[in-house]
């Protein structure tokens, strides 16, 4: 059985249908990049993979769990499913610890000690263990982001999603977020990524996907998707973003 | 028989300021709870209980603190059976009023953190209650603090009317004093000073945390 | 509870209540207007005036949020006459919730002044527009769009605040109320449908406010 498994999954905001029969089928160890325009469905897809925006037609099964039914048990899927956001939502009144802490304590029922050990833990694995203490506002964006990370990480989850997490970074930042999430990626976890950075696509993608006005329009390996378009929509899109 | 207006008399007043300002602290207390209890009701995603915090919030706008001050001083007798002291009356009152106008700003604060803290926390598998006790209400608590300082002044005006009622605090002193030396100028003119003494620091104190705050954001 | 609610003789005294609306929205009315042109007035001598007059004003808007208004209403209408103005209630009125409501309206509409950015004046100044002009075209409308919600508010809460004059026995519905009551010795249930009314015309405001907003400031 696949990790995710999307089926038909219509999406509007009220008159405008943003995913119009969209399926596909994420495989465990998988590294998913969605690429398309924006406005083409691609953030929203993510977001309704974890239950974040309903759905108005199809099915989402995300680890065996039907998202898109009525009484799905979202809180214990978000154990297993973590996002990154965009703006990395911080909480900015807690410190890179508290952060990273809060749902292993709440959640999960961890004891600080044995939580403080756990975010170290994730926070070498970003390359951010002595900013444990610190606070966001004291952190640059680039460094922000990798504590979201490593927030997600701290749930150990069975699959990541991570929503144009380097589109709000100066570019100069972004290499350092970047290089964590090919690490993450070499450890093993399923990863969906909607991304502008090509590059790192190509690099660590196993399978691309193309979606243009909230359908899949293309997938495929990451070479061939990137190197060899077969509809004209990719070929437009390809040649204004690599430019 | 005419007194003149003595020394004493602003003492007299001073010491009906306590009041002013002990029943201020009352109905900030009860007001607190009505309030906080409002200010979760609105935000709940409870359709019946939304509606009915928004019921209690416009019903009370909707009608004059003097209205409520009266209800309540007759009301309640009739629901206790017993006459009932200014002091009760006033607080029940003023706690009920200011309770809808505490929930207000409050609800105001805890709606404007970004709806991205609710999702990230909500990501992360914290469920509603966990979200408001370590995500939200700790951010929203630093944004409440300017105005409802700045409610507090409003309160201390608002138990003037507590002297309709008879409930003896610094306007209702004023009147009596007024009453004893016939020098009502003299006299109210103290009583505003008087307010203006326990008010004004506290509008200040409101406008300066409120500017910490933008700087701080 | 014993008590037995008893309205009757409260509807017996439906043109004396009527009486007292129509005083209440008069005093509203009233107390609006002057107040805005009070408020207006005092805005633009905090925003353009010079820096002694900008400074009296803001004296008189602390002194005036500072203090309550039965106490203000106090002073005009029995301190005043220590000084050789002798008013009636009904004029005493007017003058205190006007003064008050000036106070809280220089402080809107100076926030509503100030909301345009300097941008957009200098913008209108480059296009050759005159200083009235940029301020009728450019800063007015614009302006008028963030105070309006502001005002609108002040003003059902200054309605609300009216019975307050009942206190120095002016005719207003909350003192048609008091007399009510010491007729017919129905006290709670004098007050009830007091407020009742009060509620009403509240609501009958926010509305009407809120349809000029629509029609005004609708989509174009």
């Amino acid at each position: 059985m696949s990790l995710v498994e999307l089926k038909g999954v219509v999406k509007r905001f009220g008159t405008n249908t943003v995913l119009d029969d969209v399926s596909m089928n994420v495989e465990r160890g998988e590294i998913i990049a969605v690429i398309g325009r924006s406005g083409s469905g691609k953030s929203t897809m993510l977001r309704c993979i974890n239950g974040l925006e309903p759905v108005q037609g199809g099915t989402v099964v995300v680890d065996g769990e039907t998202v898109s039914a009525p009484g799905a048990d979202l809180r214990a899927l978000r154990q297993r499913v973590g996002i990154v956001f965009q703006s990395y939502n911080l909480f900015p009144h807690l410190s890179v610890e508290k952060n990273i802490t809060l749902a292993p304590r709440v959640v999960k029922g961890i004891d600080p000690g044995t939580a403080r050990e756990l975010a170290l833990g994730v926070l070498r694995r970003v390359g951010l263990a002595e900013k444990i203490d610190a606070y966001p506002d004291q952190l640059s964006g680039g460094q922000q982001q990798r504590v979201a990370i490593a927030r997600s990480l701290a749930m150990q989850p069975k699959l990541m999603l991570f929503d144009e997490i380097t589109s709000a970074l100066d570019p100069e930042l972004t290499g350092e977020v970047l290089k964590v999430l090919e690490q993450v990626a070499a450890e093993g976890m399923t990863m969906i990524l909607v991304t502008h950075e090509m590059g790192f696509a190509r690099r660590v993608a196993t399978r691309v996907v193309f979606m243009h006005q909230g359908r899949i329009w293309e997938e495929g390996g990451a070479r061939e998707v990137l190197e060899k378009p077969r509809t004209p929509e990719l070929a437009t899109f390809l040649d204004a973003v690599l430019h | 028989m005419i007194r003149e207006f003595a020394a004493i008399d602003v003492y007299y007043l001073l010491l009906a300021a306590r009041w002013t300002l002990a029943l201020t602290a009352l109905a900030f207390v009860g007001g607190g709870l009505f309030g906080i209890v409002v200010a979760l009701m609105r935000v709940s995603p409870f359709m019946p209980l939304r509606a009915l915090g928004a019921a209690y919030v416009n019903v009370v706008q909707g009608i004059p603190l003097l209205g409520w001050l009266f209800v309540f001083f007759f009301g309640l007798p009739i629901l206790a059976g017993v006459q009932v002291s200014s002091w009760v009356a006033a607080t029940i009152a003023f706690s009920f009023y200011a309770g809808a106008f505490l929930g207000e700003i409050w609800r105001g604060c805890l709606q404007a953190i970004p709806r991205q803290q609710w999702e990230a926390g909500a990501a992360l598998g914290l469920g509603f209650g966990e979200q408001l006790r370590h995500v939200i209400v700790p951010q929203a608590v630093r944004v409440a603090i300017p105005p409802t300082v700045g409610f507090l002044v409003q309160l201390i005006k608002n138990t003037s009317l507590g002297a309709v009622i008879g409930f003896v605090e610094l306007t209702r002193e004023g009147q009596l004093t007024n009453a004893a030396t016939y020098r009502p100028f003299t006299v109210y003119i103290a009583v505003a000073a008087i307010y203006f003494a326990m008010c004004f620091p506290l509008t200040q104190l409101s406008r300066r945390l409120e500017r910490r705050l933008r700087v701080a954001r | 509870m014993n008590y037995r609610f008893n309205f009757r003789d409260i509807w017996a005294q439906t043109d004396f209540i009527l009486e007292g609306i129509l005083v209440t929205l008069a005093l509203t009315v009233v107390t609006m207007l002057s107040g805005l042109v009070i408020g207006t007035l005092g805005a633009a001598a905090r925003v353009h005036g010079p820096r002694w007059l900008s400074t009296m004003v803001a004296a008189y808007v602390e002194v005036i949020r500072n203090t309550p208004l039965i106490v203000q209403l106090f002073l005009v209408f029995f301190g005043l006459p220590s000084a050789g103005i002798r008013l009636d209630a009904m004029t005493a009125s007017m003058i205190a919730l006007g003064i008050n409501l000036g106070a809280y309206s220089t402080e809107i509409i100076r926030a509503g002044l100030e909301a345009i950015p300097r941008t957009q004046v200098e913008a209108g100044r480059c296009l050759g527009l005159s200083g009235v002009q940029v301020f009728r075209h450019v800063v007015l409308f614009p302006a008028i769009k963030v105070i309006y919600p502001a005002l609108s508010s002040q003003f059902v809460l200054l309605m609300l605040a009216t019975s307050v004059v009942s206190q120095i026995s002016a005719p207003d519905l909350f003192h048609v109320a008091s007399i009510i009551q010491s007729r017919t010795f129905r006290d709670f249930e004098i007050y009830a449908v007091v407020s009742g009314i009060y509620l009403a015309l509240a609501l009958a405001m926010k509305l009407g406010f809120a349809a000029i907003h629509h029609l005004a400031f609708g989509r174009r």
